[in-house]
């Protein structure tokens, strides 16, 4: 008889607790809260700002709130998590459009010795603020990876003092895009098949001399593109992507071989 | 009397300090101590859920389990009671005050079961205070919880700016950095007997 006092106490107290709470919920909680909370439960979560919005949270508040009415913005999650959200909101489902990040600059004037000793802390952002970086190329990849460090999937790697996306982990989120002091992150659509991997605008006699992998605006991919996709702007040629066929011709005349083939298809369609 | 409240106070503070004398709540300790904002952000909350924690548990001790003769259920009946509690505060303070609930955010759920509330509520027990000795020693513990959580905040960001070799980074240094920040603590343990004296 004595095991049935604590028992009824500690039952007697578990029910008192729960009716409380449940009758604090039920009397005190925020209507419509649950349409948010749905929405922020099918995104991606990794609060990488692709969207945006200052993250997974702020984008679904902004859809419940319909401030925002674009339900394809989410990359990391990509098509499934579009539909899954017009779903929820029952209005049409858009097609996310999938993108990778590049690194354009292919890291070649590592060969020759920097410009000065720098010895600060490894971090691009600070070394870019002492005379553009270290490295001769003042527009090449500083390589103390930035980038990296803000890449909420693991997807770029430093190697040989530059940053390399591999495209097969990439959400296409951007915040290395936002994050790289130099600016020379860039994000393109999945299916493209080139890209410049330079971002080098000195005259190409300059170019040349320290980097021998660098665009020297010769000019001659423009020529050969079939489609007319390929402008030459101060030294430095650039691809419009909405005329590309990615036929791969740029890639194979460029002397100096900075503009590459690749497969750029994202972790989004990987999975 | 107040000379006794204030020691009880300054005890939970400085003496019987949770963190760092008698190692309760290290998670929290290590975990959100990264930033100084959300380190105090932590303390804060913590010491608002103890004072409330305490003020539940001491009359359901004293005039519920006592008289039953059940106080072997101390600490059963707490950890149901501080959970609740805390749920009960999270709803409350969503509804009618949502900015407070923002700033502790993810901190009230991480505290429902964080030992250092429930370590104060069962010491204020054993060490036989009555209920305002023991709302003072939960505020002297929340406040020593707060104090520990922004020192060791500036102690950290401190290291984060001197990344060391490569074998102590991270938790290793953390750890190390957690142990001489005790150690100095334990200065305190002589001179408050004698602070009022």
């Amino acid at each position: 008889m004595d095991i049935l006092t604590p028992i009824l106490i500690c039952a007697g107290i578990a029910i008192i607790c729960a009716v409380i709470l449940t009758l604090t919920s039920h009397f005190f909680s925020i209507k419509g809260d649950e349409k948010e909370a749905q929405i922020r439960d099918c995104l991606a979560g990794a609060n990488c700002g692709a969207c945006g919005y200052s993250g997974c949270d702020g984008y679904a508040k902004a859809l419940y709130e319909g401030s925002c009415d674009k339900v394809n913005l989410c990359t990391p999650g990509g098509d499934t998590v579009a539909k899954q959200i017009s779903e929820i909101l029952g209005v049409e489902a858009e097609d996310v459009v999938e993108q990778v990040a590049y690194v354009a600059c292919n890291g070649n004037c590592n060969a020759i010795p920097k410009r000065y000793d720098y010895q600060g802390p490894k971090s691009c952002k600070i070394a870019n603020m002492n005379y553009s970086g270290d490295k001769m190329c003042t527009y090449a990849c500083l390589g103390y990876g930035d980038c990296a460090a803000v890449c909420p999937n693991g997807a770029i790697v430093v190697k040989d003092g530059v940053a390399k996306v591999i495209s097969s982990r990439c959400i296409g989120c951007g915040m290395c895009v936002r994050t790289c002091p130099k600016g020379m992150i860039h994000l393109i659509r999945d299916v493209s098949k080139v890209a410049v991997l330079c971002s080098n605008h000195d005259k190409g006699a300059l170019t040349k001399k320290y980097c021998s992998g660098g665009c020297i605006g010769c000019g001659l991919c423009k020529r050969n593109c079939p489609n007319e996709a390929i402008t030459v702007e101060n030294n430095l040629a650039t691809i419009d992507y909405e005329k590309c066929t990615g036929c791969g011709k740029c890639a194979e005349v460029c002397p100096i071989k900075c503009i590459k083939e690749a497969d750029f298809t994202g972790a989004t369609k990987h999975k | 009397m107040y000379k006794e409240l204030i020691l009880i106070l300054m005890g939970g503070v400085l003496v019987n300090n949770y963190v760092l004398q008698q190692f309760l709540g290290i998670c929290p300790f290590l975990g959100v101590s990264k930033k100084i904002d959300q380190a105090s952000g932590m303390g804060i909350a913590v010491t608002f859920v103890m004072l409330f924690a305490t003020a539940a548990t001491w009359p359901i001790y004293t005039y519920l389990l006592v008289p039953l003769n059940i106080a072997y259920l101390q600490t059963i009946v707490f950890i149901l009671v501080i959970a609740t509690l805390v749920q009960f505060v999270e709803i409350i303070l969503k509804r009618f005050i949502p900015s407070l609930f923002k700033a502790l955010g993810v901190y009230l759920p991480l505290i429902t079961t964080n030992c250092a509330v429930l370590g104060v509520t069962l010491n204020n027990i054993t060490d036989g205070y009555n209920f305002i000795e023991a709302m003072i020693s939960s505020l002297g513990v929340g406040l020593g919880f707060l104090l520990a959580m922004v020192l060791f905040a500036g102690v950290r960001s401190k290291m984060s700016a001197n990344a060391p070799t490569k074998a102590f980074q991270g938790l290793p240094v953390t750890l190390i950095a957690a142990s001489i920040v005790a150690m100095s603590f334990y200065g305190f343990s002589g001179i408050v007997e004698n602070l009022l004296a």
